[in-house]
């Protein structure tokens, strides 16, 4: 399966044999997907217990089925297999040698013996050799307590050392490797299983990483020392069997058993990955990825991983007022609580509200109801959408699915950069480009998505031209099995969004199949898809329209209200977690929690309903957005009719019911505006807010306020620096 | 400093020519002969071994190169691996797998994807320099041989690589080719050079270098038969076995310790004794004088005199002696060698090498380099020897590729047969360490 690729490369050489081969594998692998009859099962015996598995199966998997678990180091279920730590090594009766189960497949009858003599032999000297030079360092290691190095040594080695050259030459000494501000690491601790490498050319589709020199001095690096530059790289640290990459920002900060874990879910990108957020003493330490299969499998992207150190920064700890003076004071809630009610009381419902990218579920839905209550209709989000285009959920959800991308053939990426706007639902395209041969061509802008993909141009009149089936590329969508098309969620802000909008939903509808809805936005902000859901406009401009006395900002940090837009006596209040743009233009703060200090639903571009956990409380006076309201609502004298979560929930209940079935993923049906479409498509040249890594790390008020994104783009741009004047050298 | 070794009774590669009658096709005829060696000069396959005689095209027709080569072709992939099965040529990597089996493997009906004929000419065994020989002095014979075996097994080219030190040989063999596509020759053959690296010769790692990656073994299965070089359906196949047209054999050297060394080209089955005696002027100061052997390679255990006086030199003679044929490569020792150190010297070698990918090897074998380097000293204690012992026995076959046992097993036949040798030096330096 790793070969793939390199056919692909191969083929693009251009030498005749090469693209021989290069047909030739594909052939092979087509006829290899088309659906055979379900092969018969065949016996083998794990530890004497019989196991019925398909043929192909590796020793490891068929011992896995019943449970037996099979110590390894190199082998990772997503990667290809390496087969080269041994530590898998299993006697099979009649086989002179010990086989790597990892890489075996199982033949018919096969008596595999996980625990014999000479397989805890063969683990025992494979423990022996790596520890031999790993060095016994794991009081000062930061992967001490969670190492599969220790816990295998302990489980498979040798109670004793008997490596006497230590009175001698010693271990073996690597330098460090600097490859970021993210990744730190310590590489006489390497054992050479090459996992990172192989997420790196296989996953995160950059190969940066590699091994140098033979024998003992095998090195893992990048050769020329640079960079690791991947929006994926966090993951490495993961893969890491041991302490040779671990978290640099995190490094030295706690031991895995001082630390509290909650299972919550991440919110920098509409994606929901699923994470596990680690604290102590109400302070979140690192942010780990949780495996969810439908989204996020078991990766991470790093501004989610290491954004975290943003929630201790610039944030609001107290609500405040603006005074005369013009400047913003701290007062208690109640004195807060008591102006903004004055200012509301005061506009005789001329209210608007505007929901930005990190606002959780139950506090517009408490938004929406107070503004409703208090007589006032205008409630947005902050990114602008197609005009009545919110009605229909298929009209911006991604509804191929995270997952199903995996299954396309054929995907057209219209205005989007899914590798910077959503990492993860990049992954699973790479992963089809990979093992599906899926086609990929993009309309916007030139770049760089980390496979191999045709840029179609970025005219936004090519949109027309593919979706009339004129466009070459038009051709391989209709032929394909599962085609998709996939806009970007900024792109239909555009004055022609809902026209580009309807022209590809009507050509999805012909290019739709069984099962299959290829018509798919990707979203950018965790909290659109629940404002739409439960009634929100789209757009800051309709709250801006309506010339509001009184305007709330909920969350809404994005800049897209500006005071010369807002009548002069306008009074804005700012329900959040961060000192940003929301806040400056604010004549009322009030200090919200954020994702990782309250329980909240965010539904993901797909349109599935997650919730995060608290992992700690809301610093200083800050509370729960929807409690904020609550309160305020008492104060006006128009009291929400929910006192805790609970009835919240029901409330949501009411109004979505599909967001409360937690994790649950509910089918749209085709996409589509009510309206006919007035405007054409006008021409301009289509463009993409996230074109390099440098884009990507800061993008929302938390991430904004993380001095480990700030340092990754520094080191992005210092990267760059030095590769111009290389090349400038070398002109 | 070097002799030699023979490969096969060289009645069966005359039978090539003949039609097959009698017995079931593909049967080799059953073995008669008791007595083997010395091999009659009318028999020799590579007969311009020392390039006494003109190696380029011209010369080569004059030696039997090329004779009838046409008709061969066009019997067919089937007449063609018969005769090969019927010859019971075994390969020469080491292994001796019949080759007349390996090529039948290879012609199954393809599945679409093109096939390869890969020639291992990476030839970087220590002591070992018998493919150097046949490519600088009777590249044709090459030539000749990648044409009958690409088409005995349906390739579309063959692909030569050839170590990167053998400037001269590669550069023979490049213009062998040339004479060779000049006179009407019909089959595509690049040579590839290769960078120096011992692992390349494995066979996985050969292909994995050729395709332009880090010459690293695969993962096995899928064997290199099933997935070959650049994902094609492939054929791999040993360097000796490309010159099954006509013989290969071994040839070696050693630290001063025969007469004149040499590459001979010797009737499988002879004695090791009679070989060294009569074609590399015998062991310096007489057969007493005789330490022990390496007889295939530097991979294959050492046999001390008292073996070497009456072992056979075949594949199967050898693993009676707990050694192998490897390479038939023999290298001599006399009493004037310090054995500890050569096989030291060895262990650094394999050290050097290893290609770093699995853990028996990459961390093994530099433990067993420490351990040796003092053991040279005698710097050590009597039970590290065992402990030495368990090491190469933790590396040997617990490895994706062959390396790691090449390295255990010098190793083993050292702690095998001179054990007393490494405990009396440890005793000499405790000595003189507590002086």
């Amino acid at each position: 399966m790793i070969r793939a690729p390199l056919v692909k490369a191969l083929g693009a050489l251009g030498s005749p044999t090469h693209q021989m081969a290069s047909r030739a594998v594909r052939t092979s692998a087509m006829v290899a997907q088309t659906p055979a009859k379900a092969p018969e099962k065949i016996e083998v015996f794990v530890d004497d217990i019989p196991v019925q598995v398909v043929p192909g199966t590796t020793v490891l998997q068929a011992a896995a089925q019943i449970g037996v678990e099979i110590p390894r180091f190199c082998y990772h279920e997503r990667l290809a297999v390496a087969g080269n730590c041994r530590m898998c090594l299993v006697e099979v009766e009649k086989s002179p040698k010990p086989v790597a189960a990892c890489a075996m497949p199982v033949m018919k009858g096969w008596r595999i013996k996980t625990n014999s003599d000479l397989t805890r032999k063969a683990r025992e000297g494979v423990m022996e050799f790596l520890l031999m030079n790993h060095p016994l360092d794991c009081p000062i290691c930061d992967q001490g307590g969670e190492c599969d190095l220790q816990d295998q040594a302990m489980a498979f080695g040798s109670d004793r050392s008997r490596f006497t050259d230590i009175n001698y030459t010693g271990k073996r000494a690597v330098e460090d490797k600097d490859i970021g501000p993210l990744v730190k690491t310590i590489m006489t601790r390497c054992i050479h299983c090459t996992r990172c490498v192989r997420f790196a050319s296989e996953i995160a589709g950059v190969d940066d990483l590699g091994t140098t020199g033979r024998g003992n001095d095998m090195q893992i690096g990048t050769y020329v020392e640079k960079l690791f530059l991947t929006e994926l790289s966090g993951n490495v640290i993961d893969l890491c069997p041991v302490g040779a990459l671990t978290n640099k920002p995190y490094s030295f900060v706690a031991r895995p058993w001082e630390i509290r874990k909650v299972s919550s879910i991440d919110v920098l990108d509409a994606v929901g990955s699923n994470i596990v957020v680690s604290t102590r003493t109400n302070e979140v330490l690192r942010i780990l990825p949780r495996e969810n299969e439908d989204v996020n499998e078991e990766w991470l992207a790093d501004k989610s991983r290491f954004a975290c150190d943003g929630l201790k920064r610039q944030r609001l700890v107290a609500p405040m007022v603006r005074m005369p003076n013009g400047e913003l004071q701290a007062v208690e809630w109640e004195g807060a609580l008591i102006a903004v009610a004055k200012a509301v009381k005061a506009a005789g419902g001329q209210i608007a509200g505007i929901s930005g990218q990190l606002a959780d579920l139950e506090a517009q839905v408490a938004l929406k109801d107070l503004l409703n209550r208090l007589g006032s209709e205008v409630v947005a989000t902050e990114q602008g959408f197609i005009a009545g285009g919110t009605d229909n959920r298929a009209n911006y959800l991604l509804n191929s699915t995270i997952a199903g991308l995996e299954e396309a053939d054929a995907v057209l990426l219209v205005g989007t950069n899914p590798r910077y706007e959503a990492p993860l639902v990049n992954t699973r395209l790479r992963k089809a480009y990979v093992h599906n041969e899926l086609q990929i061509a993009s309309i916007g802008p030139k770049i760089d998505l980390s496979y191999d993909h045709e840029n179609l141009g970025a005219d936004a009149a090519l949109v027309k031209d593919v979706c009339s089936g004129a466009h070459a590329f038009s051709k391989v969508l209709e032929g394909a099995k599962k085609p998709a098309i996939i806009i970007g969620a900024d792109l239909l802000e555009r004055a022609d969004g809902a026209a580009i909008h309807a022209t590809v939903a009507e050509y999805c509808k012909k290019l739709k199949k069984p099962n299959w809805n290829p018509f798919n936005v990707l979203q950018t902000n965790a909290a659109q898809v629940g404002a739409l859901d439960v009634g929100y406009k789209a757009g800051a401009q309709t709250a801006v329209k309506a010339q509001p006395k009184v305007l709330f900002l909920l969350n809404a940090d994005a800049g897209k209200v500006t005071r010369e837009q807002l009548p002069k006596d306008c009074f804005v209040v700012y329900i959040g977690s961060h000192g940003d743009n929301g806040a400056s233009i604010a004549d009322a703060v009030l200090p919200g929690a954020a994702y990782t200090e309250k329980q909240g639903i965010y539904v993901n571009t797909e349109g599935r309903p997650q919730q995060t956990l608290p992992g700690v409380s809301p610093p200083g006076m800050a509370r729960e957005d929807w409690k904020i309201l609550r309160a305020l609502s008492e104060v006006v004298g128009k009291p929400l009719p929910y006192d805790n979560l609970d009835e919240l929930r029901n409330r949501l209940e009411d109004v979505a019911p599909h967001l409360t079935r937690l994790g649950h993923l509910e089918p749209a049906g085709d996409a589509g505006a009510a309206g006919a479409i007035s405007k054409s498509i006008g021409g301009g040249a289509i463009d993409i807010k996230l074109k390099e890594l440098r884009d990507y790390f800061m993008t929302d008020a938390i991430s904004r306020a993380s001095p480990t994104m700030a340092k990754c783009i520094s080191a992005v741009n210092k990267q760059q620096r030095e590769n111009e004047a290389k090349q400038s050298v070398a002109i | 400093m070097c002799l030699a070794v023979a490969a096969l009774p060289a009645s069966l590669h005359v039978q090539r020519f003949q039609s097959t009658q009698a017995p079931p096709p593909g049967t080799p005829p059953p073995q008669t002969k008791t007595k083997f060696g010395p091999l009659a000069d009318e028999d020799r396959i590579f007969t311009n071994l020392y390039g006494r005689h003109d190696w380029r095209l011209k010369g080569a027709l004059k030696r039997g190169d090329w004779y009838k080569t046409k008709e061969i072709v066009l019997k067919g992939a089937d007449w063609i691996v018969n005769e090969i099965k019927t010859s019971g040529l075994r390969g020469r990597g080491g292994a001796g797998f019949p080759s007349g089996m390996k090529w039948s493997f290879m012609n199954k009906p393809g599945d679409g994807r093109p096939k390869y004929l890969v020639v291992n000419a990476d030839e970087g065994e220590p002591g070992t320099c018998k493919d150097r020989e046949i490519m600088r002095h009777d590249p044709h014979k090459l030539v000749e041989g990648c044409l009958i075996a690409g088409r005995a097994m349906g390739a579309q080219a063959a692909y030569i690589y050839i170590r990167g030190e053998f400037y001269n040989e590669a550069s023979n063999m490049q213009l062998a080719i040339a004479e060779a596509y000049q006179a009407g020759y019909d089959f595509d053959v690049f040579m590839h050079r290769g960078a120096g690296a011992y692992i390349c010769g494995e066979e996985t790692a050969l292909i994995e270098s050729l395709e332009g990656k880090q010459g690293k073994p695969r993962l096995k299965p899928p064997f290199p038969a099933d997935v070959g070089v650049f994902d094609a359906q492939p054929q791999y196949q040993c360097e000796t076995v490309a010159v099954h047209h006509h013989w290969p054999s071994g040839g070696v050297g050693s630290p001063a310790s025969v007469a004149p060394p040499c590459t001979v080209e010797e009737e499988m089955s002879i004695p090791l004794k009679e070989l060294i005696e009569r074609h590399c002027g015998g062991v310096t100061g007489g057969w007493d004088n005789l330490l022990g052997v390496i007889p295939g390679g530097s991979s294959t255990p050492i046999i001390p005199k008292n073996v070497c006086d009456d072992v056979i030199m075949d594949f199967d003679g050898l693993i009676a002696a707990q050694t192998s044929l490897g390479t038939a490569a023999i290298i001599v020792m006399d009493k004037s060698t310090d054995v500890i150190k050569a096989i030291a010297r060895l262990i650094s070698f394999y050290k050097h090498e290893s290609c770093g990918q699995c853990t028996p090897c990459r961390e093994g074998i530099g433990w067993m380099n420490k351990i040796m380097t003092r053991f040279v000293k005698g710097d050590a204690q009597p039970a590290e020897i065992d402990m030495l012992w368990e090491i190469s026995k933790q590396i040997e076959g617990h490895t994706i590729c062959a390396l790691g046992d090449g390295a255990a097993w010098p190793v083993q036949g050292l702690i095998r047969h001179f054990r007393p040798e490494i405990e009396k030096r440890m005793q000499l330096h405790a000595k003189r360490a507590s002086n």
